[in-house]
């Protein structure tokens, strides 16, 4: 029989499918996310999975290069504790590969958690007030009363608005039959929002080809539905909503700055916050500005040294009186980390019957309370099905620090039998796989999804739609921790609703522009964009004159005579060891600089404070090998380059608000006072030859000097060029009015500091006192004592600004 | 008996100190059938810029100053007039202590008289190995038959006898633990080392700051601790009992003498004065008391 003419088969999508999927071995009995059953693909994974497929290796690269490239250029980092070495910064732990859960799926645990989270809402609010529960014998009066989150000066305060609860995050993992279980609820201060968006848009850049048309529902509105709830709980007579953070060391603090600067609202510390007749205040400088919302990105016990945790230096004295007096909400309620608490567990299916009429629709991890007798005989009995650990604990079952151990480990049974009150057991859970690509191979490994709910202006609550899951480093389900390695991944809500919803509105629909007022500026925010200005001016300036003094040590060797000798001497006048290439004072100035940058990282672009953080690694770097010379005054140069690429990023992208301001006073006052410890330095009569010319360089003024005067330099073109010049960007009179300029642009001085009344400001009138003593004068007569004068004027001047603005 | 008590506390601030709060729990209580407060006044200097009174969780009045400016000192003082009933020695009706769990865990109860705050660590009275391992043996001694108000007062008896009572061993910030292994310190520190002895073999028990009347009745010793404020134990003894007062530096159960003024799990819950000031120097604070019989 002829072969018949015709077309080849079309190649199968789904044995590339089939193919890459060979070696992806998944365990028996443990669930997957890519199987539905043996040899049956998930429908809501198969477009990815083919076009995965697809992809060849050295585009997978590029790929995950891609997203990798975009988390590094948006500065999203964690902060990783190393026992006995503090923390670190480490570089986002994404996992490429997205979790990807069908609507259907996710219908039923948006249904279930929004059901917990009422609960919840209602066994805080018992909690707080009547004691029912308690009462009636449904809850263990010893779970509460020993409980450390269960905070007393709380107790009868009715928190403003009504809720105890506005934002919460669940731990959630899969059951072998594909239902889905919580691990445990964070009620206190939950953290992975923020991050969850940032998944998004790095794992949407990895799959750049297929995300678009994937249908997968968009994460960002939550937060606009977070945001305008907000602000609707300010209160009535005003005040402002802010985002408390326990500040740069926390090891979620990226996640703050990023929300503040995201939702658009400020970010305190406890000490930026005081309480002024029940009220709270933000320490601005423009004096205190009432406060009437705070979202607490910190434990409660640490909010306020008078009546919680005394010992907190991060709190804000009279925090709880202002809650307690009803102008502030303090969201989540203070308090409400007691909902954490792991033996709650053992009591929330009863608890959801008696306060809801109804069972749990997402069951929580089997957990008993062993201090009650029929509870803990069964454990007993049972003690190879369960593991054992803290009763009163908020920490997760596979969390590394808190670990569980198995209920027949050595000794388990004894402590049970001596008495389980501080005791809870939990069944063993099995988690379900889901892909990772390691070393070009897709294998399975452990998960847990974390689903963020937060509650809407109107009472409800809205739930993110994916956006966070955290995926294990090896089989074992402990190592879901980040602190252990273990890394996170985006999730996917994909399916006909969210295709639909994207065809609906492609784009934004159009929003009326609302130009929000210019924003408060935090004292603390002011004074560390103040020193950071400053820090970097002084770096800059010690850069300069080592840079000269290198040039002429390469020429002439050190003689005490001689101009080097001299600028030596300067150099160590201010603690600068001249024999160090690159002096000490100069990294100490840099890492002070990158100190002050870090805490106000919600105010300061990415690609400043990357450039801040270049210039500190190179400077470091360069410690480690120039040589004193020409090798040394080599590197300063490029040390001034890279100074002058951060400054120009701060002059010319940064916005002209308050802070700007701040910096830029900062950076004009160190200018000045240098510029005049210079001319002081080097115009004197007993200078050795050329230090004239010296001061010319500094100023980086040669061509300037060479155009403007006829002749060598003498010490009243130096003067007329360097200080009293008021076009020569490198000069004090410069200097001087630029100070004077940002000065008059500052909000008014609080009163009793000398803005009462219209009266001109303190540091206006110092300023301008300074330039005009100073340009009103001839050449001849800016004498050394003129020029030490105007240092003590510089001086005074940093008093004044952070008496009146920064204290 | 009818007392006028006067209290002055004075800390002084080297440099002066900022902005600060501070609140005093300084108020005799009144306690219905043993004591009632007739009038009471606390009287801050210089006076502050905002002042407040609320009620904690344990019940006890508290009163809140805040200063927004520079001082060099600051003073508290009381004028109260308080009436405190005798009271005889109570008839024991307290259960064995091996019963006394049971009656523990029939109270489903939150409120502040709940003994269930009582029996774990709080902030200034953790568990301590070698308190526990003493009260234990006390406890032993007594026998399973003892009762809990009888074990109360001999573990009281035992940690009497064996400290020393000395002002300048001790801190306001000293933990039980080495109050205990020094064998001195003042009556917080006897306070605290009974409650930490009291908890570890399952007995509730709590803190009282108050007023120890000054001048001994006829031919009595005087008692010490009277010229500053005075600290006991509270200890619960069953549900028929409920709470009864014992003092551990006097060996005795509080009386007629005492005034009682805060109650709480430790001197954290207690203090009669606690604060929070912007200080860049050192605080010092002295104070004096005097408790005068009226008529």
């Amino acid at each position: 029989m002829p072969h018949r003419q015709g077309t080849p088969p079309a190649p199968d999508p789904e044995a590339g499918v089939r193919g890459m999927l060979v070696a992806y071995a998944t365990r028996p009995g443990v669930p997957d996310e890519i199987w539905e059953a043996p040899g049956r693909i998930r429908p809501v994974w198969r477009p990815f999975l083919r076009h995965l497929a697809q992809q060849d290796p050295a585009a997978l690269d590029r790929a995950f290069a891609r997203g990798d490239q975009y988390l590094n250029d948006a500065g999203v980092f964690f902060r990783q504790y190393i026992p006995g070495a503090g923390g670190t910064e480490r570089a986002w732990p994404l996992s490429h590969v997205p979790v990807i859960l069908s609507e259907d799926d996710w219908a039923g645990i948006e249904a279930g958690l929004t059901q917990r989270a009422d609960l919840l809402e209602a066994v805080c609010a018992d909690l707080y007030g009547e004691g029912r529960l308690v009462r009636d014998g449904l809850l263990p009066p010893q779970i509460v009363a020993r409980n450390p989150e269960w905070l007393r000066p709380l107790v009868g305060v009715r928190p403003r608005g009504g809720h105890y609860l506005h934002f919460l995050a669940f731990e959630i993992g899969r059951n072998p039959d594909g239902t889905w279980f919580v691990l445990g609820d964070r009620t206190q201060a939950p953290s992975g929002a923020g991050f969850a968006l940032e998944n998004r848009l790095a794992t949407a850049r990895v799959f750049a080809d297929f995300y678009p048309g994937a249908g997968v529902a968009r994460i960002a509105p939550f937060f606009d539905t977070f945001r305008e709830a907000l602000q609707a709980l300010q209160a009535p007579s005003g005040g402002r909503v802010a985002i408390l953070t326990p500040g740069q060391l926390n090891d979620t603090y990226f996640e703050h700055a990023w929300i503040a600067r995201y939702l658009g609202f400020m970010l305190l510390e406890g000490e930026d916050l005081t309480v002024l007749g029940g009220q709270a205040h933000v320490r601005t400088v423009s004096g205190p500005r009432p406060v009437s919302v705070l979202w607490r990105r910190q434990d409660a016990a640490f909010c306020d040294p008078m009546e919680l945790d005394p010992a907190s230096a991060l709190g804000t004295p009279g925090l709880v009186a202002a809650v307690r007096s009803g102008h502030l909400a303090v969201l989540n309620a203070l308090g409400s980390g007691v909902l954490e608490t792991r033996a709650l567990l053992a009591f929330l299916p009863a608890l959801a019957q008696s306060l809801t009429g109804a069972p749990l629709k997402m069951p929580n991890i089997a957990t008993w309370w062993c201090g009650q007798g029929a509870e803990r005989d069964w454990v007993l009995r049972n003690l190879g099905r369960v593991n054992l650990g803290d009763a009163l604990t908020h920490r997760l079952p596979f969390d590394a620090d808190a670990p569980m151990r198995p209920g027949d480990a050595p000794g388990m049974a004894d402590r049970l039998q001596a008495g389980g009150d501080d005791l809870v057991a939990q069944e063993r859970v099995i988690l379900s796989t889901t892909p990772a690509f390691v070393d070009g191979a897709l294998v399975p490994r452990p998960m847990t999804l974390r689903v963020f709910l937060c509650r809407r202006a109107d009472g409800g609550w809205a739930v993110m739609p994916g956006g966070y899951a955290r995926i294990g480093r090896s089989d074992d389900p402990a190592a879901l921790a980040m602190q252990r390695g273990g890394s996170v991944a985006d999730v996917w809500i994909a399916g006909q609703r969210a295709q639909a919803a994207a065809v609906r509105s492609p784009v934004q629909s159009p929003r009326a522009i609302v130009r929000m007022p210019a924003g408060l500026l935090p004292s603390r925010a002011a004074d560390n964009l103040f020193w950071l200005g400053r820090y970097v001016e002084r770096a800059e300036g010690t850069v300069r004159t080592v840079r000269a003094y290198h040039l002429r040590l390469a020429e002439t060797g050190r003689a005490p005579s001689s101009l080097t000798g001299a600028i030596g001497d300067y150099l160590s006048g201010f603690g600068i060891d001249p024999e160090q290439s690159v002096p000490q004072a100069l990294l100490r100035d840099l890492d002070s600089a990158a100190a002050c940058a870090s805490k106000v990282r919600d105010r300061f672009s990415v690609d400043g404070w990357a450039a801040l953080t270049d210039l500190q690694r190179t400077a470091g770097d360069l410690a480690a090998r120039v040589v004193p010379g020409d090798d040394c005054a080599r590197a300063m140069g490029v040390l001034l380059r890279k100074i002058a690429g951060f400054a120009g990023l701060v002059h010319d992208y940064m916005y002209r608000f308050a802070g700007w301001r701040f910096l830029t006073i900062g950076r004009a006052l160190e200018s000045a006072d240098r510029v005049a410890a210079q001319l002081a330095a080097f115009t004197a009569d007993d200078t050795p030859e050329g230090g004239l010319d010296l001061c010319i360089e500094l100023a980086d003024s040669v061509m300037t000097h060479r155009r403007r005067y006829a002749g060598a330099a003498t010490r009243e073109t130096v003067i007329d060029l360097l200080a009293l010049d008021p076009e020569n960007p490198q000069g004090l009179a410069f200097h001087l009015s630029s100070l004077r300029a940002q000065a008059e642009l500052l909000p008014r001085a609080r009163s009793g500091t000398g803005g009462d009344g219209g009266a001109m400001p303190r540091l206006v009138a110092a300023a301008m006192r300074a330039e005009t003593g100073l340009v009103t004068l001839a050449p001849e007569a800016v004498s050394v004592p003129v020029l030490l004068a105007l240092r003590a004027d510089m001086a005074a001047m940093s008093d004044v600004l952070s008496a009146d603005y920064l204290g | 008996m009818l007392y006028d008590i006067r209290a002055r506390f004075v800390a002084a601030y080297d440099p002066p100190a900022g902005s600060g709060r501070q609140s005093v729990r300084l108020t005799p209580a009144t306690v219905p059938g043993v004591q009632r407060l007739v009038s009471g006044l606390v009287v801050f200097d210089p006076a502050p810029d905002e002042r407040a009174d609320h009620a904690d969780f344990w019940g006890n009045a508290v009163i809140e100053g805040v200063w927004r400016r520079d001082h060099a000192e600051a003073v508290v003082t009381l004028a109260a007039r308080v009436e405190r009933l005798a009271a005889a020695d109570p008839l024991d009706l307290s259960p064995p202590l091996p019963r006394l769990a049971a009656e523990v865990q029939r109270v489903r109860d939150l409120g502040p008289e709940a003994p269930h705050h009582f029996l774990g660590a709080s902030a200034r009275v953790g568990r301590s190995q070698p308190i526990a391992d003493w009260a234990v043996r006390v406890a032993r001694a007594a026998g399973p038959g003892a009762t809990v108000l009888a074990l109360v007062r001999r573990l009281g008896r035992a940690l009497h006898g064996m400290m020393r009572f000395d002002p300048a061993a001790t801190t306001v910030e000293t933990a039980p633990e080495d109050a205990f292994l020094a064998r001195q310190g003042v009556c917080q520190d006897y306070a605290h080392i009974l409650i930490a002895g009291l908890r570890s073999v399952g007995v509730p028990a709590g803190y009282a700051s108050g007023f120890l009347r000054t001048l001994p009745p006829p031919g009595a010793a005087r008692l010490e601790g009277a010229d500053a404020m005075h600290a006991w134990v509270r200890a619960w003894v069953g549900a028929d009992m409920g709470w009864v007062e014992y003092d551990p530096t006097n060996d005795m159960l509080a009386s007629e003498d005492h005034v009682l003024v805060a109650v709480g799990r430790d001197y954290a819950d207690a203090a009669p004065t606690q604060g929070v000031l912007r200080l860049s120097g050192r605080q010092a604070v002295r104070h004096m008391v005097d408790v005068v019989p009226v008529g």
